[in-house]
């Protein structure tokens, strides 16, 4: 019977290794949101923390964050930044994305390349680039500026996302509505943006997400009145790093979870729709 | 028609906001004009000397006349800079020069009062490099970009072993990026299997926590790490309390490379898991079982009848972390410290430190290249558009 004992290690070991490594991938998130309510300023778990003793939990962190003008003021531009350059990015995406999907688009892959370009180039490269282009244009250190660069940035995702859920559409459903008398525009808002809906979010969802997070052109062509939320982060872990940045990171990581849980959300009601 | 046109509203807007820039961007790394305008007398003088002796009379003339004219113009430090680049320790010799000859000699003397200023005017090399500073179009700042340099006589030669940085950085970059797209493969593989072939429920939970590091900000994950590894960090202390390490050995293991290998990993790991899973979940359970009730080991079923099947997610998960990673640079940034650093960060160094804008175009314009090609290679075997999100 030492088969069988082997493929039983064989197994445990393989169960005990996939746990080690979801274990590190949440391992971060699992440390960063119990210690943003330690009383003390440290950013390691202090004895009282680990008896759950209720004196060494506090929430001063998330009142020192709330009471800061210099994270409210981030919190604002991340908001204006980030809302603007998602509308910008849904409208033109959804829009390229219905062309790409027709089967009379020419050159269907050039296009393809082009309008995903944003997202494999190195963000370094874009911000580099967009610095000198900017500046020149009298766009640097301007909220325009930051939103057409993040517009840039975020289209791809709707791109992907809204032509992912169009290869699932049945082209006669349009060539339906135009026999039944309904003109383009009309055929567009009645038949195919209630089909496309949840790529059309999820994709405004990882476009929102894109400029939310994104630090790499807010630091080069960003002015100091454009902080945005990555922006005062990075500051602060790269020059005092205080225990206020694990409370906004734990801000950020219920956000981050609602996002996700919403997009996952949106993808089975795609999915469970028969094609 | 009707599908071109609503194509080109995004494709004007990325070719403006997003090509241009690059494109713009790679011009600096081949063109610029700052000395070529700052001194076109003397240039156009040195175009006619022999290259061997000190220039004649007429080219110090004119090179002390646009260097007091730049002077005047405030952009002598800016001329100054980029001969500077082309022959370190020209920078002082050209400020220097302008700053002592605003007595002017007679005419006849120019010479002789600027290799008294310093000696250098006397050299032929000094000359080269001014004449190499004042080309518009100019390689330089690739052969710079690739550690290489051009002799006075025109060949290409090696940079001294001792000033070549960027091909050690290179190949750091690419080694290390080799690095952590297979720890990727390896600590993906497994959970990519494991939640491919677990019943529907419990698969939709271990995908949400895979895709949990996917959607937190970078900045958020980027400082988990530093609390996790830093030396008074969690891990210290837990190892310490344990008494597996003495208070005096903590081991750093942020801000150098395996801060950086440890985050980048950690960053790029849901993009190995979700093109395998995509794949895995495709391939039928039978087959293993099939293969077992033939008679294979498990390793052999894996091997022979699993594994190649797998092999466009590998080929997908893989190629797409690996572009990511020779172009990261935010969490080398954060927590590479001195080590850790990446090609990107020297692209960085030089467009907000060293303000060598043309070297920063150049390295951004290699890499860029390298991404493209690997893009390319992805887009064959995978195609952009099969790309998965979250």
């Amino acid at each position: 019977m030492s088969g069988i004992s082997w493929e039983r290690t064989g197994r445990l070991g393989y169960l005990a290794f996939c746990s080690a490594v979801f274990l590190f991938l949440t391992a971060p998130i699992l440390v960063i949101v119990p210690l943003s309510f330690n009383v003390e300023p440290y950013f390691t778990f202090t004895e009282g923390m680990l008896g759950l003793d209720p004196q060494a939990y506090s929430l001063r962190w998330y009142r020192a964050v709330a009471e800061d003008p210099e994270w409210l003021r981030a919190l604002a531009n991340s908001l204006v930044i980030g809302f603007a350059s998602t509308a910008l990015a849904t409208a033109l995406g959804t829009l390229a994305a219905l062309g790409l999907s027709s089967p009379a688009m020419p050159g269907r892959s050039l296009a393809m390349g082009l309008l995903i370009s944003p997202m494999v180039t190195p963000v370094i490269i874009s911000a580099a680039g967009m610095f000198f282009f900017y500046s020149d244009l009298g766009l640097a250190q301007t909220y325009p500026g930051l939103i057409l660069a993040h517009t840039a940035l975020g289209t791809p995702f709707v791109v992907i996302t809204v032509t992912a859920t169009l290869s699932g559409f049945d082209p006669n459903l349009t060539r339906a509505a135009a026999s039944l008398g309904a003109g383009p525009l009309r055929t567009f808002r009645r038949v195919q943006l209630p089909l496309i809906a949840p790529g059309v979010i999820s994709g405004a969802l990882f476009a929102f997400a894109t400029s939310f997070d994104e630090v790499v052109t807010v630091l080069f062509i960003g002015g100091l009145d454009q902080r945005t939320i990555p922006r005062q982060m990075w500051a602060g872990i790269r020059e005092q790093i205080s225990p206020a940045i694990l409370a906004v990171a734990t801000l950020l990581i219920a956000f981050a979870l609602l996002l996700m849980l919403v997009v996952e959300w949106l993808r089975r009601r795609a999915s469970a729709k028969p094609a | 028609m009707r599908a071109a046109a609503l194509v080109l509203p995004l494709a004007a807007f990325i070719l403006a906001t997003f090509v241009a820039p690059l494109a713009v961007m790679l011009g600096r790394s081949l063109y610029d004009p700052l000395v070529a305008d700052a001194l076109p007398q003397t240039l156009r003088l040195l175009r006619a000397w022999d290259g061997e002796r000190t220039p004649p009379e007429a080219v110090f003339e004119s090179m002390a006349r646009e260097l007091l004219q730049a002077r005047r113009e405030k952009s002598l430090g800016r001329v100054a800079t980029r001969v500077n680049r082309v022959q370190a320790g020209l920078r002082s010799v050209l400020l220097k020069s302008a700053r002592r000859l605003r007595g002017t000699p007679g005419s006849g003397a120019w010479r002789e009062a600027m290799i008294a200023i310093d000696p250098k005017w006397g050299q032929a090399r000094t000359w080269h490099a001014v004449r190499r500073a004042g080309e518009r179009f100019t390689l330089r700042h690739y052969l710079h970009a690739l550690d290489l340099d051009q002799a006075p006589g025109g060949g290409i030669v090696r940079q001294p072993p001792d000033l070549r940085i960027y091909l050690p950085l290179l190949r750091r970059t690419l080694a290390v990026s080799l690095g952590i797209t297979l720890l990727c493969l390896l600590l993906g593989y497994p959970i990519a299997y494991l939640i491919a072939n677990a019943p529907p429920r419990r698969a939709h939970l271990l995908l949400l926590l895979v895709l949990v590091p996917f959607w937190t900000s970078l900045l958020v994950r980027t400082t988990s790490w530093i609390v996790l590894l830093q030396t008074q960090g969690v891990i210290n202390d837990l190892l310490a309390a344990l008494g597996l390490i003495a208070e005096d050995q903590r081991i750093s293991m942020i801000y150098n490379m395996t801060g950086t290998v440890v985050a980048m990993t950690h960053v790029l790991l849901p993009f190995m898991v979700l093109p395998l899973y995509s794949v895995m979940r495709t391939i039928p359970p039978l087959y293993m079982s099939a293969a077992a009730s033939l008679g294979a080991s498990f390793l052999q079923a894996f091997r022979r009848v699993y594994w190649p099947q797998t092999l466009p997610g590998v080929a997908a998960g893989s190629l797409l972390v690996f572009i990511l990673a020779i172009g990261y640079y935010i969490t080398p940034a954060l927590v590479g410290g001195q080590s850790g650093q990446l090609i990107s960060n020297m692209v960085a160094y030089h467009m907000q430190q060293s303000l060598n804008w043309g070297l920063a175009a150049a390295l951004g314009g290699l890499l860029l290249g390298g991404v493209f090609l690997l893009f390319l290679v992805f887009n064959r075997l995978v195609g952009v558009d099969r790309m998965r999100l979250g």
